[in-house]
């Protein structure tokens, strides 16, 4: 909250905020980052795992080999939402979950799912990027500029 | 081998920002991932993304982050054929995969489960 709107809050009522924020759980940060570690760590093997494979065994290249190993990643981390076990991982691995490209899967599959039963067009149409849709909302956009600026400097015959 | 051990401590890395995220700043997993996509995409358009993509594989290509440089990757290769007009039609074209796959799949799932809880 800014300083602004503490200001104009009666003396007891800033009491009442002061009181509130000395009794907030301290969110324990070194465990929970070592979680994520972990987790993240363990995610992005399985997928250097998975682009060994398709490299190894079906001839992808180095590049091309990252589309299938995103796809098989997001066929998992959406059944695992499914069978409702990505929440209990998620709930261990915090952003280690959160933050690979199987939490942007679960996203998209948890809230399809969750509103099923608003119907298919309004509820799981409607909803499914409810979440996501911020993630391919900023990242367009500030590619869009990343991408003009760029191309802007190329042709002013910078760097 | 060398390559999955990198892959575990760089994406573990990407994460542990992530939860630093999290816990210090107060954030909520959107915005948290949100600023992720936009500084892979800055880091992108610095070309300092790709050499990490190269040094750690999946575990650079597989956290968010990617998905933003992804985004200016496919951009700016395909304004070099087509001009300016190439941004905007080449900018999912690496990441269509990704984006396509959780769509589709997501709808399958949403087909198949019924909401937990």
């Amino acid at each position: 909250m800014s300083n602004k709107k503490i200001k104009k809050l009666t003396p007891t009522q800033q009491e009442y905020k002061k009181f509130a924020k000395d009794r907030v759980p301290k969110r324990p940060v070194l465990l929970n980052s070592i979680r994520a570690f972990i987790a993240g760590g363990i995610i992005c093997t399985i997928g250097q795992g998975l682009q060994w494979m398709f490299m190894t065994y079906f001839g992808f290249t180095e590049i091309t080999a990252g589309n299938p190993t995103v796809a098989v990643l997001i066929i998992i981390s959406v059944l695992l939402t499914g069978f409702g076990v990505y929440d209990h991982i998620a709930q261990w691995a915090g952003a280690g979950t959160a933050v690979p490209v199987t939490g942007f899967a679960n996203t998209v599959a948890s809230a399809a799912i969750e509103h099923r039963t608003e119907g298919y067009v309004l509820g799981v149409g409607g909803n499914m990027f409810k979440l996501a849709g911020s993630v391919i909302a900023y990242g367009v956009f500030s590619a869009f500029v990343v991408a003009l600026i760029k191309i802007t400097i190329k042709a002013l015959g910078g760097i | 081998m060398e390559k999955f051990i990198w892959a575990f401590i760089v994406g573990g890395g990407i994460c542990v920002i992530g939860q630093l995220m999290f816990d210090v700043l107060r954030l909520t997993p959107a915005h948290t991932m949100s600023t992720l996509v936009v500084v892979g995409a800055i880091l992108g358009g610095l070309d300092l993304y790709e050499p990490l993509v190269k040094f750690a594989g999946a575990g650079a290509s597989v956290p968010i982050s990617s998905f933003g440089n992804s985004l200016v990757q496919g951009a700016l290769t395909e304004s070099e054929k087509t001009g300016v007009v190439g941004v905007l039609t080449g900018i999912f074209e690496v990441t269509s995969a990704g984006v396509s796959a959780a769509i589709i799949f997501g709808f399958l799932g949403s087909l198949i489960f019924k909401p937990k809880g």
